[in-house]
């Protein structure tokens, strides 16, 4: 590991202040410090958020404020969490370990980098650490990455279980001195960068607005039952009277370079009776923009079939 | 600013002030600052579980934890497990239940196992929960135990024997 030094801010402004070339935030360092150990992430200096003052969830209204220094086993234990956005507990509990999570935060878990294997693998090319290298994983394994939104560069995959869930929940990021953004905007479409933040910009808290009478759940379809990111999820909620699907949201996650939000389907199941012919037309509208590689095609099929057997299910329909 | 820090850490209720370089992890100062070799280092990934301590009472990988990160932390190793020669419940539980072949990863089992046992207790769902919303989280159920535990690998392949010492406890 390359040599460093470390500062802890109490303040926001400390934070700030303290932020300079070669520095990263360090949150709860469970992908950070095994990049640092792998030689992937080489920052000079640390600076130590942990103990910023951001480490609480407010009930805002009928949504949620949510400090970027809150843990993710904090988040997914929270009482008003689990009630009124299961979507979101279910995401969390289902990403990482028991250990992991207790160390990994809000601010932090946004802004991990992708589990891309050549991204982690100094030896091999990759776009997303030295732009012009060439990307290794496209003639490469690349079974587990994206099918949406894919660039001669890169094709790698988001990997967090939690923003899939904030993405459906049309949640905002709120950055220290700056206007907040909603969570589409930090993702951004560069092919290679990690976030649209500029150096030192520094989350301190996730905003959820209500969720109007939906009721949501996350899946998530990986290669063991517990303990892997994700090759398929979806975060959904949907809002069904009368049999007709008044609103929904619906978020895919580990096909894509950020949380997916699948806006076609979303368009296409408005008004739409709930029942499962209407599901998969919905699905294959969103799948039709899928451009999938040659070790990845299966990951078509796993997203149509998750988003009709979750709206099923959701909806009660047959 | 230098690449050294001094930490202080409390380790199995013994205070230390010791100088680190800033790259230590938690696991490399327990095992090579402390001589605390009972936590072992595995993949020193997160992936493996084999580090698993208490941080201020709640399980993390070790191997994770910059050791300078932890500054004015209490840590509690499977070295601090039992009281003496009288063994914790959880580890009487993998004697009784031999529910280890090679040991490697028990320590992290051990503590992983007490930290999962109080977030049970606390009301802490899990991805398999039925209903989240539900406070207390029912009975643990093996299946339970074993997503809460997804965590903590065992190569010797000893999981049904650690998923019975644990429920035992969990009783």
């Amino acid at each position: 590991m390359r040599p460093f030094t470390y500062a802890r801010a109490t303040t926001p402004d400390e934070a700030v202040d303290l932020y300079g070339e070669g520095s990263a935030y360090l949150g709860g360092g469970t992908n950070l410090v095994d990049l640092m150990r792998l030689g992937v992430a080489l920052p000079s200096q640390l600076v130590d958020v942990t103990r910023l003052p951001y480490d609480r969830i407010e009930v805002d209204g009928d949504g949620l404020l949510i400090g970027a220094t809150v843990r993710n086993s904090d988040l997914a234990a929270h009482a008003v969490v689990r009630e009124r956005f299961p979507v979101l507990a279910r995401a969390v509990l289902s990403g990482a370990s028991g250990q992991i999570r207790n160390l990994a935060t809000v601010g932090g878990n946004l802004l991990q980098r992708t589990r891309c294997s050549y991204f982690q693998d100094v030896t091999r090319p990759c776009n997303r650490r030295e732009l012009g290298a060439g990307c290794s994983a496209r003639e490469g394994d690349h079974h587990n990455l994206a099918i949406f939104g894919n660039t001669p560069e890169c094709i790698a995959t988001h990997p967090s279980d939690m923003a899939v869930a904030l993405a459906a929940l049309d949640a905002n990021v709120v950055i220290h001195g700056r206007d907040e953004i909603p969570l589409d905007s930090l993702y951004g479409h560069d092919p290679v960068r990690n976030s649209t933040l500029e150096p030192g910009d520094l989350i301190t808290h996730v905003r959820i607005p209500a969720l109007d009478g939906m009721t949501g759940t996350y899946k998530k379809v990986r290669e063991r039952a517990s303990f892997a990111f994700a090759l398929v999820s979806l975060a959904a909620a949907v809002d069904v009277k009368d049999g007709v699907i008044q609103d929904c949201r619906l978020a895919l996650g580990g096909v894509a370079a950020k949380p997916w939000r699948a806006r076609r389907a979303e368009a296409a199941l408005r008004q739409a009776p709930a029942t499962v012919p209407e599901f998969s037309r919905a699905a294959d509208a969103e799948l039709a923009g899928a451009e999938p590689l040659r070790g990845n095609a299966y990951k078509v099929d796993l997203a149509r079939n998750l988003i009709v057997g979750t709206l099923s299910e959701l909806a009660g329909a047959r | 600013m230098t690449e050294k820090a001094q930490v202080r850490i409390g380790v199995n209720g013994r205070a230390y002030r010791v100088e680190v370089d800033t790259r230590t992890s938690l696991l490399d100062l327990l095992r090579e600052g402390l001589d605390l070799t009972g936590t072992k280092k595995g993949c020193d990934h997160g992936q493996c579980g084999a580090c698993t301590v208490l941080l201020d009472g709640r399980r993390v990988n070790a191997c994770l934890v910059l050791a300078v990160a932890a500054d004015g932390s209490e840590v509690t190793t499977v070295e601090g497990l039992a009281s003496g020669d009288e063994l914790s419940p959880i580890q009487s539980a993998f004697v009784e239940c031999d529910a280890f072949q090679c040991g490697y990863c028990t320590p992290g089992q051990l503590c992983s196992a007490v930290g999962m046992l109080d977030e049970a207790k606390s009301g802490w769902p899990s991805a398999i929960t039925d209903d989240l919303a539900e406070s207390p989280v029912p009975e643990l159920s093996a299946r339970e135990i074993r997503e809460r535990m997804s965590g903590n690998l065992c190569r010797c392949g000893a999981y049904v024997n650690i998923v019975e010492a644990v429920r035992r406890v969990a009783k």
